[in-house]
């Protein structure tokens, strides 16, 4: 899933100040599993901005809502189509994807971002959240048997460790980082599988990820 | 006024130590509204900023004392959550020490009046700061207010006699 987490509040409080009639708009899929942009942050946020604008005597309407996905035209409903256009400004709690599909849904309303995107990641335990993929396009999960050395790895090493894996740790974050190249070389010698490696790997293709431009996915077979 | 203070208390420990605290006719605050919980662990972090949202002065959460929790974790988690709020208010600009968290057994009924009446007091104290602090910025501004059509004068002045 998408990882985030939210902006410091003084940001967020900064760009919504000057809004009468707010709508900070919850998003129930991926953020509601990282805890950062769900029903229950949005209400966390919408206290928070009624607590500071009493501080400062300041008059400010603020509404909650949160959708299934917000980066899915089919969840705004006419409730909360009508309730994001009767608002000064929206607050999205939704990653940077929720955010820009209300832009284009909604282009007469200014939008703020409550949240920073962060990677794809797993849910480690309960309120940890680790990258997993980098979305490079071209999936190599199957040369180095499931774990990724694009995502993982702090210098996406495609052909062996660098000299700053001590202890089975990562020199970038020796404390928390394992490194990438002692899980795949652990992994392959549990499968019996080291020789594998001694195959050499050609640069990647890179125009596949970000480099190649926005990149879109179509099935011709469902679109209408 | 006396200080609007909400406590949420766990119904196997401080309610109960509110209740024998009656029973045992100890005095404490008629301003503290007491919401009876099953257990500290179903504070929310919403429910604690709601209670200031609402006009609360202050907001306690009772819960029984490390390691006799009826549901074993419960008033452990509730102190993480009670700090998590803490911040939360913080950030907004109050007085975290607004919010705070005690442990309480249910056999402790002078205990509960006598954290009642203490937490009332620090809460009548810190709003007294407050006001005070706020009456001195709005002096400050009306001696602002009052000094600047003297210092315009004296530009005027200034201007007509060529002095710069």
């Amino acid at each position: 899933m998408i990882v985030a987490e939210q902006k410091p509040f003084q940001e967020i409080y900064e760009s919504v100040r000057e809004h009468q009639n707010l709508l900070i708009l919850g998003c129930g899929t991926c953020v509601t599993v990282c805890m950062a942009g769900g029903e229950r942050e949005v209400g966390i946020l919408a206290n928070q901005i009624r607590l500071a604008a009493k501080e400062e005597n300041r008059k400010m309407e603020v509404l909650e809502h949160t959708i299934t996905r917000q980066c899915d035209e089919e969840f705004f409903d006419s409730t909360v189509s009508s309730s994001i256009r009767e608002a000064d400004a929206v607050l999205s709690l939704g990653c940077g994807v929720g955010v820009q599909h209300i832009v284009e849904l909604f282009d007469e309303v200014p939008i703020h971002p409550g949240l920073n995107t962060q990677f794809f990641g797993a849910n480690l335990q309960q309120g940890l959240w680790g990258e997993r993929c980098a979305g490079c396009g071209e999936c190599v999960l199957d040369t180095y048997e499931g774990i990724c050395p694009v995502a993982r790895c702090s210098k996406s090493m495609m052909n062996g460790p660098c000299g700053g894996s001590s202890n089975g740790m990562c020199e970038v974050d020796p404390e928390n980082t394992p490194c990438a190249w002692q899980l795949i070389i652990d992994r392959m010698t549990k499968l019996n599988k080291l020789d594998k490696l001694m195959e050499n790997q050609p640069p990647k293709n890179w125009s596949r990820d970000r480099h190649g431009g926005p990149r879109r996915t179509q099935r011709e077979d469902m679109t209408l | 006024m006396e200080p609007n203070i909400i406590a949420f208390c766990c119904h196997y420990c401080a309610f109960t130590a509110a209740d024998l605290a009656g029973t045992m006719r100890q005095q404490y605050p008629a301003n503290i509204h007491i919401v009876r919980l099953p257990c500290t662990g179903k504070v929310d972090i919403n429910m604690l900023l709601r209670a200031f949202v609402d006009e609360a002065d202050g907001v306690m959460v009772a819960g029984c004392e490390v390691g006799s929790c009826h549901f074993l974790e419960g008033n452990i988690r509730a102190k993480k959550r009670v700090e998590y709020a803490k911040r939360k208010l913080e950030e907004v600009g109050i007085n975290p020490e607004k919010l705070e968290m005690f442990h309480i057994a249910a056999s402790e009924g002078p205990l509960f009046a006598q954290t009642a009446r203490d937490f009332t007091d620090k809460i009548r104290r810190m709003i007294q700061q407050e006001s005070q602090i706020e009456q001195g910025s709005e002096g400050q501004k009306k001696k602002e207010q009052i000094a600047e059509p003297v210092d315009n004068r004296k530009e005027e002045n200034d201007r007509s006699t060529g002095a710069m």
